[in-house]
């Protein structure tokens, strides 16, 4: 399980680094997605892996901390999910913005002549 | 957890900005002058809490003010008061919802500044941000759109090294509470303290995109160059909410003796500023537009700062905190500057001003000898000379105070190579900074010919009140290095803030997954 999850992060970031270094616009936010998917999968890492287990403590008495999961991790991925979708549509309406007016996505060049 | 009443005024400055916004949110937009009054009135509130709350006292476990806070606190209102009335004749206008914008401008500089956990600074960075990034497109033009492009993409990236570096930081230590933190760290193991080290690394990173530390800083002239002027005199303090960070983490973390990590990165910080003063300085030297000038300024002062930050020396904070706010209130007071100069030189306005004498006017009144220079360009002439000797670093103003203390307390110490360098730096970059200032008030006011400049009150005097600021802190020098020595003897004893923080009945994190 660890494996595969390192292995997925590994690869969600690489590509997204390698989209975010593309010229033009699209690949770009893309890139900037993928990378996103790649940070919130490590944070969620970062309380370590649990299977079946629930994040809160409901019972009454004194439960053994080791039957639950870490809730901090699962909060703070759900605030950087909100925070991370809402910059990248905020770029998006942007790169649409711009395309409208130049006519071309490259972020930071001009268009071949065709 | 009963708090007395003036406890809770500790959270006055984030809730106000984002009452104040969302009701203006619901405001036409045509109504400017409503609008106005009801931002400024917020403001205004905002300024009078600040000064009287001074408060010492925690807010839970979320909100510290101690008094580097305070002073962050009150220059973000003066600096908003300024740039608000400056653009109420003209910016405001241009597009849609700046009040609110900025509003949740102020509400995220704020939150930073208060803040006491490391995921709150995340979300009030990401508000900041958020609202940074409107009020850049703000007068929506195609510079605009291709910088703020630029700035956005950016900043998303440092904000996911901003997460990366806080899942590492909570991996190794359990814990995002500063100063929590600051306790757990001496005791961690050594394979945490690798991960600790490595979170921190990449936090740094973040905290430096956002201060434009040298090979991290190039989307900031572009940035700077579009925005228009308010937003930018706002920006300049963003810049500095980087080093704000810096200096409060790092003082807090790896200043103690007994730690395991002491003088984490310094000689990055030192060799990063170092290369960042140089940068700014060559950039300053060979740029010719206004804009550029000014951006290449900010980076030459924030490279000053990280500078003094990595050469480790307490006794210089107290002179670091005094030139920070010398150069932000002088950067700032510039941003305002270059755009009525500008305006001025605008070579539309002048054959608009032709055309009229041309056709409206039969009889011009011919110039009097000996009083060339119109009123509004001498106005702009002085404004621009305060503004160049508080950037340059010359006497009397405030700037020269702020370097003269610098090098006071270097050379009082034991004399190390790396304060002589960094001496040698910014004496070097203070002479790169008065040429190429002194080069473009030259073309600027003398060689250019007399064009009256159009300026209406209110940006004449936001730009003359920073000036005057300055000038205050020159005057009361001694004063304010009181209480800046104050806040760095504060900042030197981290014992004392986390006592205070945690001596609060305070909700005990969970425990870490390691």
């Amino acid at each position: 399980m660890e494996l595969t999850l390192s292995i997925a992060i590994g690869v969600l970031f690489g590509s997204g680094v390698w989209l975010v270094l593309r010229p033009r616009s699209f690949q770009v936010l893309t890139g900037l997605l993928l990378m996103s998917y790649g940070v919130n999968l490590f944070i969620f890492s970062t309380g370590q892996l649990w299977v079946d287990q629930p994040p809160l403590i409901l019972q009454p008495g004194d439960p053994d901390p080791a039957d639950y999961a870490d809730p901090l991790p699962q909060a703070l991925v759900l605030t950087a999910i909100v925070i991370g979708f809402a910059t990248t549509a905020l770029y998006l309406v942007l790169m649409i913005g711009s395309r409208g007016i130049t006519g071309s996505d490259h972020v930071d060049g001009k268009e071949h002549d065709q | 957890m009963s708090l007395s009443w003036i406890e809770h005024l500790v959270i006055a400055p984030i809730l106000l900005p984002l009452l104040c916004g969302a009701l203006l949110l619901a405001i036409n937009e045509t109504r400017h002058n409503l609008k106005f009054c009801l931002n400024a009135a917020a403001l205004l509130a905002q300024l009078a809490v600040y000064l009287s709350g001074n408060w010492a006292a925690p807010f839970g476990i979320a909100l510290v003010a101690d008094r580097l806070s305070a002073l962050m606190l009150v220059l973000t209102a003066v600096l908003a008061s300024c740039a608000l009335i400056y653009g109420m004749m003209r910016w405001t206008r241009v597009g849609v919802h700046f009040h609110s914008l900025f509003q949740f401008l102020l509400m995220g500089l704020n939150g930073a500044f208060l803040t006491h956990d490391l995921f709150n600074l995340f979300v009030f960075f990401e508000v900041m941000l958020a609202a940074s990034y409107g009020l850049l497109l703000h007068g929506y033009n195609l510079t605009r759109i291709r910088a703020g492009m630029q700035f956005i993409a950016v900043n998303l990236v440092a904000a996911l090294m901003f997460l990366i570096g806080l899942a590492l930081v909570y991996a190794a230590a359990g814990t995002l509470n500063m100063a929590d933190l600051a306790v757990r760290l001496p005791a961690l193991e050594a394979g945490d303290l690798d991960l600790f080290r490595l979170g921190a690394g990449v936090l740094a990173i973040a905290f430096l995109i956002k201060s434009a530390m040298w090979p991290l800083g190039f989307w900031l002239p572009t940035t700077y160059g579009a925005a228009s002027p308010p937003v930018a005199a706002m920006l300049v303090l963003m810049t500095k909410v980087g080093v704000y960070v810096i200096l409060r983490l790092w003082l807090l973390l790896f200043s103690d003796d007994a730690n395991p990590l002491r003088g984490f990165g310094a000689s990055v910080l030192w060799w990063g500023g170092m290369v960042t003063i140089a940068f700014g300085g060559f950039g300053m030297l060979a740029s010719n537009s206004q804009g550029q000038l000014a951006a290449y300024g900010a980076i030459l002062s924030s490279g000053t700062l990280l500078a003094i930050i990595g050469l480790a020396d307490p006794n210089l904070i107290g002179a670091a905190l005094f030139y920070l706010v010398s150069s932000t209130l002088g950067m700032a007071g510039f941003m305002l500057l270059i755009e009525l100069i500008e305006r001025s030189h605008n070579p539309l306005q002048a054959m608009l001003a032709v055309t009229r004498q041309a056709f409206e006017y039969e009889e011009v009144p011919e110039q009097p000898v000996g009083v060339g220079i119109p009123a509004g360009m001498a106005f702009l002439g002085l404004c621009f000379a305060g503004c160049s000797l508080i950037i340059a670093g010359l006497p009397p103003l405030s700037g020269f105070v702020a370097k003269f203390s610098l090098f006071h307390q270097l050379l009082s110490g034991p004399m190390a190579g790396t304060g002589v360098a960094f001496m040698a730096a910014v004496l070097l970059a203070g002479m790169a900074a008065t040429i190429a200032l002194m080069r473009f008030g030259v073309r600027t006011f003398w060689a250019s010919g007399t064009i009256s400049a159009r300026l209406h009150v209110s940006e004449g005097a936001s730009v003359l009140v920073l000036l005057a600021l300055g000038l205050a802190l020159t005057v009361q020098a001694g004063a304010v290095f009181g209480y800046l020595e104050r806040s760095s003897a504060d900042l030197q004893r981290p014992e004392l803030y986390i006592q205070r923080v945690l001596g609060e009945p305070v909700v005990p994190p969970p425990a870490g997954g390691d």
